[in-house]
């Protein structure tokens, strides 16, 4: 593989970095927000998976407009309705995610996993 | 008329119906609403088998696009089956919820509790029912995310804790899901399950379909809880309220085990997943290790509801095996033990339910001499529990048969040998709990309870007595099964 | 009335009884008539499908299939139909002597004893009429399941641990062993019913399985089917005994144990077939691992003072017996093996009845305690002699027939080394039965046994009764002998 071969897929290579850095801090992180901005990161690097393979090397937004040209070359619109689902799926598991994280800290006083883990053993 | 638009309404009436359940805001009148859908559900789905079994399998479009541009429902013998026993066990445990809950959720949140109920019902037959890969995943988050809430519900501080466990395992499966899909996306350009199967190159394939296929894969692992990706299930079933583990121990699992097999069977190929990649015997090691470990383990265990967790875990390696095996054989076994499994362990939870109701705790302890003053929710486990080891004459029975056979015909008998072995392992977890129900000395709590209400006492007999039933009369389980493997492996029955 | 009809009744039946007894739960008086009523009939129906077996019918029932490819299944042979007859004639006698012994004790939970019996009888009837190996295992399990209540009856420590035992061998082997076996016929065979000359014998079987792996295929059957009690599987038998004493008479008579050993020769004349057997030898070793334990037990009994210890122990030698007699792989040896079930069966009975009736007039356990004991009950220790005659095999006890079929089995195949342990474990028998009645008839040297009494009329009548029995046997034998013949002769 050149090296134009590999710095052409600079989008993936962004993926994969994005992708490991949150699975890293979602696996490393004792803290709970810390966990889930990991776990945030993580599915934000599925999204630009899916956009960037929606991309159509040439392609125009894909909106058809009445004085188009005939051969006009479209990009594909369908990954990124999808990431729309998906961000939607993201953003009401944070929610979820902290409202969790609120009552936790309620019954514990505190979000580091590691802490609670003494509480629980303790109690 | 309506007979045509079955399959969309079973999905949009509990849909439309949990919205609705917020609305209304009064206990009652939501709990009369849920119910009613869940039954409604329920008598869809018999009425979607009595269509597939009169006339094949059913395709609808929904909102009229044309596959593969449109979204496809499809139900056939393997999905009318998944949905039977998830919406007969998600109606049977509704009608159970309203006393139980009394004990776990203030009286004046119950309206809550049946809207997120209906929604994790919702994803779950959603699942199973779409032909379409990535609407597969938009289910499975409606109902994991219900699923996290609903777990949260529970009355110690560490129901939330385990739900927030849970929820970070099943992201991160869901989003592997998520990726695999959008590999295949960009290797077929379809997401129409049956048209990836058309599309996709298994035979020497660019090696982005062995990635799609491993993401998907270690995806569903988590959320099959198949060891060792196992390590949220005990936390959550044993935090969670009873009556929600009731259902997700039921269902969920078993749901996650049948997108597994639509995966391998229908859109790649047993020969991709088994020939060309070696996932048959990991398979069966996985299955084999989970099954003795997590019986192992369920065999040390106090609390009771961790106990049935683990044995969850063991009997996911059933299915595994079962599915791990590529023959009708085989397969009817694993799809079969869904069904089967369903209900053992709906039950026991139920059983569970019953006894937390009256006691107040699930340890093991404090049921001491329970079987005297509760002595029909203790013979209710009793059944149950022979169900779970496979004696004859429960549903336990002909899955264990089934997939035994199935292994000696393909001549596994280290299967065949473990397999046996791990039920006496579950003979000695069962059976620590009878022998402290019925030979000691009640403890305080068992003392001064009395028999379940009968609210509860009646569905979880319900569900016992089909365990039996199902483990005389197979026309609706095994036979089914058989047909649901047939049509997978394009055998002629 | 059909043999069909016949053969439903047999089965459902019992499950009347059982329901009968749950409704009459509260009147103890109504409860008993009708376990009583209905077991008479059970007999009298299985009398009338007996003659019918006995001229060479073999009605069967289907009920159709339990998994796809999986039939549960009714055919009545002769082996099945003298189980059959000799579990529901001894329930009778049983359920009249459990009254008596289960008032005068004032038992608790008597409804669910009556209720779990019915339910045992139930899978005898099930397991006498088994078409196939898998209803013969559901049945087999079933007896499991439906028997554990009963054993660990008075729900003590000591009940609980006996419990464990019974259930954790008899559960252990027969999923760990017989259903493997079972599986492992299906994948040879193809097919699970029972034919005449043996499913493994058919030419559809031929080449599919090698020899020795035929003889690891009838270890897993011998050891699977542990209510046989093959040492070294025969622990649970005396752990059992922490149950009542007509409980004791169900295990050891009426239903456990025979199912067992009814299965063995079941497996040896239906699934291996007594000329494959013959021909390749490969139960040879089974012989002498039952000799060893017809020894064993019979040595290890004599070293019991508890009386129903050491009859537990004879249990494990007299079953033993039967194995051997299905091992020796010979017309004579099956016939043999196949008579006993009812000899020993009746004069086992007698011998639990006995001890029940001891326990219940003087609360003595121990047969160091009985000198003296007959002189006050001379009808339980007269019909305790006798049925130790049958046992030990000695004229006018049924018993002689048996084992002088199994000796002849013996002489048939060869096997002088055999015959002898016979002859030794028949000295052995008299060693450890006969001084019991004898010390009880010696005079007592203590002023313990005074003021004391016969036991209760419903305890003695029926042992009294099972005794006739024994001496009635010795002078049917020869009719048992006509109706097992069949068995061994195939005809294809």
């Amino acid at each position: 593989m050149s090296t134009e071969q590999v710095l052409g897929l600079y989008n993936y290579w962004i993926v994969i970095f994005l992708m490991m850095t949150g699975f890293y801090i979602v696996i490393a992180r004792k803290n709970m927000i810390k966990t889930i901005i990991g776990l945030n990161i993580f599915q934000t690097s599925v999204f630009l998976l899916y956009i960037t393979m929606g991309k159509v090397r040439d392609g125009e937004a894909p909106i058809i407009r009445p004085d188009a040209e005939p051969d006009v070359i479209y990009s594909n619109p369908l990954p990124s309705v999808l990431m729309l689902t998906a961000i939607v799926v993201g953003i009401a598991t944070t929610a979820l995610a902290l409202a969790l994280i609120v009552r936790i800290r309620e019954d514990y006083g505190t979000v580091e996993e590691d802490k609670i883990l003494i509480l629980d053993r303790e109690s | 008329m309506i007979a045509e638009q079955l399959p969309i309404l079973l999905i949009v009436i509990p849909l439309i119906a949990a919205p609705l359940c917020v609305l209304l805001g009064h206990r009652r009148a939501a709990y009369a609403l849920a119910l009613a859908v869940c039954w409604v559900t329920f008598g869809i789905s018999v009425a979607l088998l009595v269509q597939v079994q009169q006339s094949g399998p059913i395709s609808y479009e929904l909102g009229g696009w044309a596959v593969p541009y449109g979204i496809e429902y499809v139900v056939d013998y393997l999905s009318s089956f998944v949905m039977l026993f998830v919406s007969g066990m998600g109606a049977i445990v509704m009608t159970y919820a309203p006393t139980s809950l009394n004990r776990a959720l203030l009286r004046s949140k119950h309206y809550l509790f049946h809207a997120t109920y209906l929604l994790c019902l919702t994803g779950l037959l959603g699942m199973c029912i779409t032909g379409d890969l990535f609407n597969v995943f938009v289910f499975l988050e409606i109902s994991s995310l219900s699923t996290y809430a609903l777990v949260s519900l529970g009355v110690t501080r560490r129901a939330p804790l385990a739900a927030f466990q849970y929820l970070v395992m099943g992201t991160i499966g869901a989003t592997f899901i998520l990726i695999g899909i959008g590999l295949l996306y960009q290797m077929t350009g379809t997401l129409n399950m049956a048209d990836i199967a058309h599309r996709v190159q298994t035979v020497g394939g660019p090696r982005t379909v062995l990635v799609a296929f491993a993401f998907l894969t270690v995806g569903l692992f988590i959320k099959m809880a198949v060891f060792p990706l196992h390590s949220w299930l005990p936390n959550t079933y044993t935090y969670a309220p009873s009556v929600v583990t009731c259902f997700v121990a039921a269902t969920a699992a078993k749901v996650s085990v049948y997108a597994f097999i639509r995966l391998i069977y229908t859109v790649f190929t047993p020969d991709f997943a088994f020939e060309t990649l070696p996932l048959d015997t990991e398979l069966t090691g996985l299955a084999l290790i989970g099954i003795i470990t997590a019986s192992l383990t369920a065999i040390y265990q106090d609390n009771v509801k961790r106990l049935l967790a683990y044995s969850s875990i063991a009997q996911i390696g059933y299915m595994l095996l079962g599915i791990s095996m590529a023959n009708v054989a085989g397969l009817t076994a694993g799809i079969v033990h869904m069904f089967n499994h369903a209900l053992i362990k709906g039950g026991l939870f139920m059983v569970v339910g019953c006894f937390a109701y009256r006691m107040g705790s699930v340890k093991l302890d404090d049921w001491r001499g329970a079987g005297k003053t509760m002595p029909y929710t203790s013979f209710a486990w009793v059944v149950g529990g022979l169900g779970l080891i496979g004696v004859p004459l429960t549903a336990g029975f002909v899955s264990k048969w089934l997939l035994l056979t199935a292994a000696v015909e393909n001549n596994q008998w280290l299967v065949a040998g473990l397999m046996l072995v791990s039920s006496l392992l579950a003979l000695v977890y069962v059976w620590r709990v009878v022998e402290t129900l019925y030979f000691a000395d009640p403890s305080e709590q068992a003392a001064a309870a009395r028999e379940a209400p009968r609210g509860m006492l009646w569905p979880t007999y319900v569900v016992i007595g089909a365990v039996v039933v199902f483990g005389v009369w197979t026309e609706y389980s095994a036979v089914l099964a058989f047909q649901a493997a047939s049509d997978l492996l394009e055998v002629t029955p | 009335m059909t043999p069909l009809l016949m053969i439903q009744l047999s089965l459902g039946l019992p499950l009347l009884a059982m329901l009968l007894v749950g409704l009459f739960g509260k009147f103890p008086n109504l409860r008993e008539a009708g376990t009583l009523a209905v077991s008479s009939v059970l007999f009298w129906v299985n009398c009338n499908l007996a003659t019918r077996v006995f001229s060479g019918e073999r009605p069967q029932w289907s009920l159709g299939e339990m998994m796809p490819g999986f039939e549960i299944g009714f055919t009545v042979e002769p082996l099945g139909m003298l189980f059959a007859l000799v579990a529901s004639g001894l329930w009778i006698v049983t359920t009249v002597y459990a009254i008596g012994y289960m008032r005068s004790h004032d038992e608790r939970n008597q409804t669910r004893f009556f209720a779990c019996f019915a339910i045992s009888i139930c899978a005898a009837m099930a397991a006498a009429f088994a078409g196939n190996l898998l209803t013969l295992f559901v049945a087999y399990e079933l007896m499991t399941i439906a028997t554990y209540p009963l054993v660990t009856h008075h729900e003590t420590e000591k009940a609980k641990q006996g419990g464990r035992v019974y259930l954790g061998i008899l559960m252990s082997t027969s999923v760990a062993f017989l259903m493997l076996a079972i599986a492992w016929t299906w994948s040879v065979a193809d097919t699970l019913e029972f034919a005449d000359g043996g499913i493994l014998a058919l030419p559809h079987s031929e080449g599919k399985i090698r020899e020795w792996q035929l003889g690891l295929l009838l270890g897993l059957f011998v050891f699977g089917i542990g209510k046989a009690a093959l040492m070294p599987f025969h622990r649970w038998l005396p752990a059992a005994m922490v149950a009542p004493t007509p409980v004791s008479a169900l295990l050891h008579a009426v239903a456990v144990v025979k199912v067992g050993v009814f299965s063995v020769l079941k497996v040896a004349v239906y699934v291996f077939g007594i000329d494959l057997m013959h021909d390749t030898g490969i139960s040879d070793w089974l012989c002498y691992v039952a000799a060893a334990t017809i020894l064993l037990a019979s040595l290890v009994a004599m070293t019991k003072d508890n009386l129903k210890a050491r009859l537990a122990y004879s249990t494990v030698s007299q079953l033993a017996y039967i194995t051997l007699g299905a091992a020796l792989a010979s017309a004579a040896g099956v016939i043999g093996g196949g008579m006993h079930i009812a000899m020993h069966a009746m004069g086992k009975i007698t011998l639990f009845f006995c001890a029940g009736a001891i326990y219940v007039a003087t609360h003595k356990t121990e047969i160091s305690d009985m000198r003296g004991l007959g002189r006050v009950m001379p009808f339980t220790f007269g019909a305790f002699l006798i049925a130790s005659l049958s046992i030990i095999g000695l004229p006018p006890g049924g018993g002689a027939w048996s084992k002088w079929f199994l000796a002849l089995g013996t002489v048939e195949s060869g096997q002088v080394v055999l015959m002898a342990a016979l002859m030794i474990s028949s000295l052995l028998n008299i060693a450890y039965l006969i001084p019991i009645p004898i010390r009880g008839f010696l005079p007592a040297t203590d002023e313990s046994s005074s003021g004391l009494r016969e036991a209760p009329l419903m305890c003695v009548v029926p042992l009294c009764l099972t005794a006739i029995g024994s001496i009635v046997l010795f002078f049917v034998a020869p009719e048992i002998f006509g109706w097992l013949v069949p068995i061994t002769q195939v005809t294809r």
